[in-house]
Parts: C-alpha cells; structure tokens; sequence
C-alpha cells in the first residue's frame, strides 16, 4: 500500500487525468442513457467537480478545493492556468478569423456593457446591504466584475483585508453561476452562434465561466466567446481603481 | 504532431508576452488580453500556411490534442475552486455574485435582439 501512495504521490498530473477521465465517462454514461442527452455530460461533469471542489474545501480547509487533499493535488496543475489558457488558445484552431474580425465591433461594445453592468450592481447590492466608502463600494464591485479584477482593485486602493476576501468570494460566485446558468439559459436568450458567443464572452467576461458555460452549451462556441473575454479582465483592472473609483468618489463622499 | 505542438506553443508565447507588454504599457500589473492574441496568431499563422499549401493534417493533429483536452482542464479547473469560501463569505458575495449575472443575460438578450448582423 505504501508503494502505491508514493506513485500517487509522485505522479500527480497522471492522476488527475486518471480522475477526469474516469468522471467523463460517468457523466457520459448517466447524461446518455439517464437523462436522454438533455444536459450534456460536459455540464454535469462540471457541475460535479465544483460539488467536489466543495466537498475538498469542507475536508481540507484550504484554498484549492479538492486540489488540497494531497491524493487529488495534480488537478490544480490540470486545471491551472497554464494549461487552462494553452488549452483555449488551441480552441481557436476550430474558429474562423474572419468571422472574429467582423465581429470586432459587437466584442467591444459587450465588454464595455458588461463590465459597467457587473460593476453597477456590484456596487448598488454593496451599498443596499451597508457599505457606504468609495473604496469598498468600489473593490466589490470590481469583484463583481472578476475574482481577479476584485482584489486588483482592492490592492491598488487600499481596500481592508475582508472587503478583498469578500470582492474574491463574489467572483467566484459569478463563475460559479455563469457555469451552471450558461447552459440552462443559452437558448432562451439567443445564445447559438458565433457571434453571439462572442458577445456572451464580453457581457460575462469571466474566462472560466464563460469557456466552461458554452463547453456545456456548444462546444464550437468556445473559441468565439473566450477569444473577447479574455480582454474583459485587463480592461476591468485599467477601469475599476481609476475612472469607476473617481466616479464613486464624487457621488459618495 | 510536435511541429503542430511547436507552433500553438509559439503562438501561445507571443501572445502571452503581447498581453504583458500591454499591461505594463498601459500600468497596471496584469495580462491585458493574451490569450486572446495568441488565438489571433494561431489563426494568422494557419491562414498563412493555408495559402502556401504546406498547412497539413498532421500538423493539426498536434492541435486539435490541446482543442480536445479543453473541457477536462476546465473540470479539472472546477474542482480546485474555492468553491467552500465563495460559498461561506456571506449572503452579499452570494446575491452580488447572482444577481449581475441575470442582469447580464438580460442585457445580452436585448443586445442580441438589436443586432441582427450576429445571428450569422
């Protein structure tokens, strides 16, 4: 037992595309034969390694989800960013140039909408439930935007330790919610092409959400949707602490 | 299969220095769209080869690996979220984290409506 512990133990990355593997093929089965293909097997397998990545943080109490139980740490290099942003770029081999650059004009328009929408909310739903300073109205409202705008912004103005923790945690909530919603929704508001993948990638900016959403949604439409979101998140930390903070300022204080 | 590899990983490279050199020319400290340049010089690469008739299935193969292993990244992805905390750090990061997301489908609803030209 304790020569097979030290395999696992060595051999992290097999072992996660062991685990992934094996949850496809559940997924695919129970998604095939349970539920007739009505939620595709890609979604549901989603759906359960955040419930997984759930069960890692009760367990382990850390940081990377399942990630943190040393049996399961070779997801976190699987699912990294490394791999994750090389494994996206590749997605574009299957896209059409073409259509991306007629599509220019739609993508910045939706970026520009979507992170003045994500950021007002943020800051109206801050300042319902009692946060009244520019700063903090501010850093959760960037964490509306993503998890990682948020602490950027929350950094750069001074932001106290649990308004940061606070403006990751929404962040991560909005993945969350764009993941499981994406799917649910994609066809009841026009979701099916690639141009308006594109726009979808501006408007939820979260290239987690947004690449693993339409992964549920249509495999083809990732390409479109990651190559715009992909922007949302450098715009947001240029925009948040500088033009959206000075706006807030003059309003609140 | 590797020359296809060599060339994402190049792509991928330029890109990713592309978006650091933006960010750092625009002052912040952060990656200012590289993924997405290195998609565009994916592309500009392949259409490239496409034109001088040397763009061959092999040198996809080698490409279309990664395109594949795309969805189980993004599981992988999934369950090392911190999926506890987001949970636990209140009601606010909850409904702040919710809430803009149906505002945005909305948004994206009437955007779609008005612009017909993306229903190609």
């Amino acid at each position: 037992m304790n020569e097979l512990t030290q395999v696992l133990d060595k051999n992290g990355l097999i072992v996660a595309f062991l685990l992934v593997g094996l949850l496809t093929w559940i997924t695919d089965i129970f998604s095939k034969k349970v539920l007739k293909s009505r939620i595709p097997g890609s979604a549901l397998a989603i759906f359960l390694a955040l419930f997984f990545g759930y069960l890692g943080g009760v367990f382990a109490d850390g940081e990377k989800g399942l990630a943190d139980i040393a049996l399961f740490k070779g997801l976190s290099v699987l699912g990294g960013s490394m791999f994750r942003d090389f494994a996206i770029v590749a997605t574009a081999i299957g896209a059409s140039f073409l259509l991306i650059r007629k599509s220019g004009l739609l993508g910045l328009i939706s970026l520009i909408l979507g992170i003045a929408v994500f950021f007002i909310s943020g800051v109206a739903l801050a300042w319902v439930m009692g946060y009244r300073d520019a700063v903090s109205l501010c850093t959760i409202g960037a964490g509306a935007c993503t998890y990682i705008v948020g602490p950027v912004t929350g950094g750069a103005l001074g932001a106290s330790s649990e308004v940061i923790a606070l403006s990751i945690g929404t962040g991560v909530v909005k993945t969350i919610a764009v993941t499981i919603f994406t799917p649910v929704f994609a066809k009841k508001i026009g979701l099916g092409s690639p141009g308006s993948a594109m726009a979808f990638g501006g408007i939820m900016g979260t290239s987690s959400g947004v690449a693993a959403g339409l992964a549920a949604t249509d495999p083809k439409l990732v390409p479109y949707g990651a190559v715009i979101a992909t922007f949302y998140t450098g715009l947001g930390c240029l925009v948040c602490p500088s033009l959206f903070y000075l706006v807030l300022r003059i309003l609140f204080e | 299969m590797i020359k296809g590899l060599a060339i994402l990983s190049f792509s991928f490279l330029l890109g990713m220095w592309s978006g650091e050199l933006l960010g750092s020319w625009l002052g912040i400290n952060a990656n200012v769209g590289g993924v997405g340049f290195a998609m565009i010089f994916l592309l500009l690469i392949k259409e490239y080869f496409n034109k001088k008739g040397c763009w061959k299935a092999d040198l996809e193969f080698g490409i279309e690996f990664w395109n594949k292993l795309y969805i189980p990244v993004v599981i992988a992805m999934a369950a090392s979220l911190n999926v506890k905390s987001a949970l636990s750090s209140g009601t606010l990061a909850i409904l702040a984290g919710i809430i803009p997301v149906f505002i945005a489908f909305w948004v994206f609803k009437i955007l779609i409506k008005n612009l017909p030209s993306s229903h190609e």
